[in-house]
Parts: structure tokens; C-alpha cells; sequence
């Protein structure tokens, strides 16, 4: 059983301003039920752009319920620029701490939070140029690195706790050890440039093809979820998301990060990969 | 608060026979059971009953026992046993389904360079045995299956597996933790070389399991040092849990029919009250080969922690695979093996009932659960009341 404070628990028995707002300002949907956590959250300002409501909807466990419910109370009366400087140590802070393995849980409120602001100016959901680390939970570099400085972590099990990356197959840990190393090295790393012999559109659509089928494929079975290569018209790919892709929030990311990374790599550079519209 | 406890797969009480027992050779009684005196023999004497009444239960001879510490040691003494006497055979068949302490075993010796073979499962985690057939081979040194699932109570036809394996003259070894003193085992005529059982499940104390081993069935032993056991088992004998435990396997047989009547019905009245209750919530297993005091529910959209939570308030113990409670972050390999729906597998409840349960504890679960899915539901973004118009069917 897990050791939660009192007040983890006293805002898990009675969370404060569960629901969503009317016509709110800013929206967010973070996490996923694939990954056992998931946020919704909303918000309205006022007319001092302060914000005079916030509310949420939690799928998750206590303390995934606990830390939303401590951060619209936080957030509440807040203007954007003090919002915006919330981090996960404070929603943790404000429930008297939550155990190690559970600070995930502060993270994904912190994300919930940076989301639904930028969906208030405008900005796109997530930043381009993000890899996807952790294939299990849809976690990026981006997500790791931020945590990894917001929070001082040094190790693998450190971001697993407080990001879930790594925390499935665990194939990615020496991707994430690469991440902490980099950090605390001050280093950057090197632009990868490769040439590629060029390809006859024959070539290119069984080289395609081979390469979902023994690449990309049994990355997505392991969690679940699948894509149908549809069409190929030009250097665009046209795909199909099935099984837990079809669902995911992450599944416009692997889409990306995955399967057009994977492409280019192995195919040519040029790709583009596209979800089928319905 | 009276505490309504519903988790005897994870451990039980002691029975009040079994404490009455035990407890003379914890003060008074305390003579080593291998010393030359007569105040020390006396133990010894007991010990030989307690390991009549375990053989009697399962259908073995005294001689077939051996006392360890735990479910887990027997189990790797079991297939670390099948290993070291055919050196020449490097696979391991077993299920993907398996207790941590095969499956952990399982992983561990293959990265130390072993073949296994993790027999897949249907939707209703039942074995396909034409699968498993054709995964024995010339190498397999030991084929390990449970008898009964911790999690879902499914019942695998482990006396069919065994007895295929022992076609092929490969080593049988089943987990029946779960099973013993549920269902009926009967060891004599079957081709079960090996079989481990754990105290602790059937109302003796933690820290006393059994190791079967059929007469006959080349061994090889993991804790050694002293002769206890006959060799088998170096380490003086837990005296007074292993008198527990003969008299908790006395006990099991006597229960033997309330667990399938009694305790049958309590177990489906309240399976069927809760999904008649509850939308959108399905059992996990196969219903038709189950240990009669397990039920494995899942209630969709919302996540199994908060569940157990809020039962807690209200004194009812139960489990759950979601994964904030596995300890990991991915709900139960079990549940996942099966490709039970992610919606489905974070809001399991398993709920596993024991003789001393009463019909007011399990009517008070079918009147405290329901609101508390609906109040989870409430909180949860997936959840959309019209979902619940098409109702489990």
C-alpha cells in the first residue's frame, strides 16, 4: 500500500473542482488510458485575464486525482504569468509530498497546466522536432529532459518515477541514461548526415513496405496498436492507425517521431508520413 | 470497522485449529525435531503426522513432501532441480500467465543463455494445448504450469499437460499455491513430477510451503546443509508452522465441499449482483474452469486504485491489476497476456473469498461498490453516461 499524506488522501476523498468548465478559455487532454493516467483540464479568465475557474476530469489513481484537484486550487486566481510558472514540485509540495514512484502524477498536472495555456494562445500542442523515447508510455525528450531539470534527476529510475518513461519494456533506458548524461555533460549532440542512394518509385514502395513490416510493426504489436500502409502517393505515406494507435494520444506522435523517423532513416529522407482522413 | 476481507488469494487467516496447534511448539515444545533426546524426538513425531496429513491431501506419499520456507522456494527448487539433473537440455516451457516466482525465474535463466517457451492464452487465459504440445521438444529439460491462476482463478488441465510431458519423458512441475485446498488433487496417478504449495494460502502461517516431488524423480537440492528433509532441504525445520500446516491441509479436506457450495454461491451471487449492478463491467477468465472463490471483475473507464481506496473506507479488502497497484507501471501481465482492453485492465478487481466469509459481508460489497464506480466514473474524462445505455449484455 502506498503511504500518502493526509492531505493526498483528503483531496482524493473529496476532490475539489472535478468537472469541466463552460466555455472555457483553455483545454487540455494529457496522458492516455493506455497509460493508466489521463487529465482533462479546463479553465476560464476573467476579464483581468486572472484565472476565475478551473476544473478537471482524472482517470488515474488517488494521487493522480489528488495532484489535479491541488492544481486547479492552486492555479484558481492565478494570472497566465504566475501559472505558467507552476511546476510539478509545487502540486507536489502543496499535497505535503507524494511517494517517489508517484511523482508522475505532479508531472502530468504540470503538462495538463503548460497545455491548456498554449491551447489559450494558440500554440500548437506540442513543440516540433520531439522525439518519441519511451515507446510504452509516449513520453519525448523533451518531457524527459524538462523533468530531468526541473527536478534534479540522475537516474534512469528517478525519470521513470517521475515521467513513467521507462517504466514498460525498458528497452529505452539507455536512450534516457543518454539524456542524463548529455544534461549534466553540457553537451550537445551531433546532426546525423547520411547519404542516400536514390530510389526507383518500385524501390521505394517495397523498400516502404519491408520496412513497416519488419521495422515499425513489431515496435507497435508489443503495445498494442498497429498501422495499414494504404497509400503511396509521391514521397507522402498514407497510414491507417489500428489497435491501441487508434486511441492513443501519443498515436499522432509515433506517427512522427516513430514510423516517419523509421522511414526517412531506412527509406529516403524525403517521406512524409499521413494518417488516413476518415 | 469490521474488516470484511475479501484477498485469501493474496493470504489467509490462520484458522483458530491451526493457531491452537502450532503455538505449543513455539514455547513449551521447542526442541529440535533432529536431536537425540526424547524432548526433542517428541517434535519429530509431530512433524512425521503434519507431513501425513499434507501427503494425504494431495494424494502423495509422506515420503513425496518435503517442508521449505515458501511458495516461491518450491517453485525454484523445482525447475532449478529439472535443470541441474539434465545438464544436456537447455528449455524451459511454462505460460505467460505465470507467478513472478516462475516467471521471474523463467526470465532470469534466460538471460543466462536457457531456451523458454512462454505459452501464450486465449481471452479467457485458457492454454491452447495443441501449442503446447509442439512446444516439447528434445531440449525441454521441464515444463512448469500453474494449476490455478492468482489472479483470474482460471484452471489450466495441468494433469493432461502432465501427462504429455511425461510422453516425452520431460519433468512436470505445477504452481498449485492457489489450487490446494480449493479443488480436489489427487497426485497418485498423474504424471506431475513436481508440485509446490505455499501455507499461507489454505489458513497456515506465512513462511511454510511444500515441495512435492514423485518418488522416483531425479532431484537435486537448493538449500543444502544439514540432513533435515532427508537431504532434500538443509535448514532446521520451521517446527511449529510446519505442525500448522499438517493441521490447516486436515482442515482443507474437511472444508473441501464448502469451498465448492458454500462458498461457490457467495462468490457468484456476488459476481452476479455487481455486473447486474455496475455497466460496462465484464469478468476476466474463463468462467466454466475456475477455483470457486475467485472472481476477477473489471469496471471500465476508471482506474483500480481509487477502487480499492475507497472500498478501504468501508473495511473491504480486494486486489487489483491495474498497474498503480502492480507496483509497476503497466497493469497485470496477466490481464495483458489474456489482451484484456487497456480500458478494461486498469479497473480489475479481483475479489477472492475464503470459508470464513459470511452472506452479510458479500450483500454489504454488492450495496457499498456500485456507487463508488459511479463516483470514480464521475471524475473519469472517458466516461460518458451514454455509454452506459448499452449495457453488458
Amino acid at each position: 500500500m502506498w503511504e500518502y499524506t493526509d492531505k493526498v488522501k483528503e483531496h482524493f476523498i473529496n476532490p475539489r473542482n472535478v468537472g469541466e468548465v463552460e466555455n472555457p478559455d483553455g483545454v487540455a487532454e494529457v496522458g492516455s488510458i493506455a497509460c493508466g493516467d489521463a487529465l482533462k483540464l479546463t479553465f476560464k479568465l476573467d476579464e483581468n485575464k486572472k484565472i476565475v475557474d478551473a476544473k478537471f476530469k482524472t482517470f488515474g489513481c488517488a494521487s493522480a486525482i489528488a495532484s489535479a484537484s491541488a492544481l486547479t486550487e492552486i492555479i484558481k486566481g492565478m494570472t497566465l504569468e504566475e501559472a505558467m510558472k507552476v511546476t510539478n514540485k509545487d502540486i507536489a509540495n502543496y499535497l505535503g509530498g507524494l511517494p517517489e514512484e508517484k511523482m508522475h502524477c505532479s508531472v502530468l498536472g504540470q503538462q495538463a497546466l503548460e497545455q491548456a495555456i498554449g491551447n489559450y494562445k494558440g500554440a500548437p500542442k506540442k513543440e516540433p522536432g520531439e522525439q518519441i523515447i519511451c515507446e510504452c508510455f509516449g513520453i519525448t525528450d523533451r518531457e524527459i529532459e524538462r523533468a530531468i531539470q526541473e527536478n534534479h534527476l540522475t537516474t534512469v529510475q528517478e525519470v521513470t518515477n517521475y515521467t513513467k518513461a521507462g517504466g514498460g519494456c525498458g528497452n529505452c533506458h539507455e536512450k534516457i541514461q543518454a539524456i542524463i548524461d548529455r544534461i549534466y555533460s553540457g553537451a550537445v549532440p551531433e546532426a546525423k548526415v547520411e547519404k542516400k542512394p536514390r530510389l526507383s518509385n518500385l524501390q521505394k514502395i517495397r523498400l516502404i513496405e519491408e520496412t513497416i513490416e519488419k521495422e515499425i510493426r513489431p515496435s507497435l504489436k508489443h503495445d498494442g496498436g498497429d498501422i495499414d500502409l494504404i497509400d503511396i502517393v509521391g514521397n507522402r505515406v498514407i497510414v491507417a492507425t489500428r489497435g491501441t494507435c487508434a486511441t492513443c494520444h501519443a498515436a499522432q506522435l509515433t506517427l512522427k517521431g516513430f514510423v516517419e523517423y523509421k522511414l526517412r532513416e531506412l527509406v529516403s529522407p524525403e517521406l512524409v508520413v499521413e494518417e488516413e482522413s476518415p | 470497522m469490521k474488516t470484511i476481507y475479501l484477498d485469501n488469494n493474496a493470504t489467509t487467516q490462520v484458522a483458530s485449529e491451526v493457531l491452537d496447534a502450532m503455538v505449543p511448539y513455539l514455547h513449551d515444545l521447542y526442541g529440535n525435531p533432529s536431536s537425540m533426546h526424547s524432548f526433542g524426538g517428541q517434535v519429530a513425531k509431530t512433524i512425521r503426522e503434519a507431513r501425513e496429513r499434507v501427503a494425504h491431501l494431495i494424494g502423495a506419499d509422506p515420503d513425496e513432501v518435503i517442508f521449505t520456507s515458501c511458495g516461491t522456494e518450491s517453485d525454484n527448487t523445482a525447475i532449478l532441480s529439472a535443470l541441474a539433473v539434465n545438464p544436456d537440455k537447455r528449455h524451459i516451457v511454462t505460460s505467460r500467465v505465470e507467478h513472478p516466482a516462475v516467471k521471474a525465474l523463467c526470465e532470469h535463466l534466460r538471460e543466462k543463455g536457457y531456451g523458454v517457451t512462454e505459452l501464450a492464452v486465449d481471452s479467457e487465459g485458457r492454454l491452447d494445448m495443441e501449442q503446447y504440445e509442439d512446444s516439447l521438444t528434445r531440449e525441454t529439460a521441464v515444463v512448469s504450469l500453474m494449476w490455478a491462476n492468482n489472479e483470474t482463478g482460471v484452471i489450466f488441465p495441468v494433469e493432461e499437460a502432465a501427462r504429455l510431458a511425461h510422453d516425452h519423458g520431460i519433468l512436470f512441475h505445477t504452481d498449485a499455491v492457489q489450487a490446494v485446498g480449493k479443488i480436489p488433487i489427487n497426485l497418485r496417478d498423474t504424471g506431475i513430477s513436481m508440485l509446490s504449495l505455499s501455507g499461507h494460502k489454505l489458513h497456515a502461517p506465512k513462511g511454510v510451503g511444500v515441495l512435492y516431488v514423485r518418488k522416483g524423480t531425479r532431484y537435486s537440492p537448493f538449500l543444502i546443509g544439514g540432513h533435515q528433509e532427508k537431504g532434500r532441504r538443509g535448514g532446521t525445520e520451521n517446527t511449529a508452522s510446519i505442525i500448522a500446516l499438517g493441521k490447516a491441509c486436515e482442515l482443507a479436506e474437511r472444508n473441501m465441499e464448502a469451498e465448492n457450495t458454500k462458498v461457490k454461491y457467495l462468490r457468484d451471487k456476488l459476481e452476479a449482483e455487481l455486473l447486474k449492478r455496475i455497466p460496462n463491467s465484464r469478468v476476466n477468465g474463463d468462467r466454466v474452469n475456475r477455483l470457486p472463490n475467485t472472481t476477477n471483475i473489471s469496471f471500465e473507464f476508471v482506474e483500480g486504485e481509487g477502487i480499492l481506496l475507497l472500498m478501504d473506507g468501508f473495511g473491504i479488502c480486494a486486489s487489483s491489476g491495474s498497474a498503480c497497484t502492480s507496483g509497476s507501471l503497466q497493469p497485470s501481465h496477466v490481464l495483458r497476456a489474456m489482451g484484456v482492453p487497456f480500458t478494461m485492465a486498469h479497473g480489475s478487481v479481483r475479489f477472492s473469498l475464503s470459508i470464513y466469509n459470511t452472506e452479510d459481508e458479500i450483500d454489504l460489497v454488492i450495496e457499498k461498490l456500485p456507487p463508488i464506480i459511479e463516483r470514480l466514473r464521475s471524475m473519469s474524462p472517458y466516461w460518458k453516461p451514454e455509454t452506459s445505455a448499452c449495457v453488458n449484455v
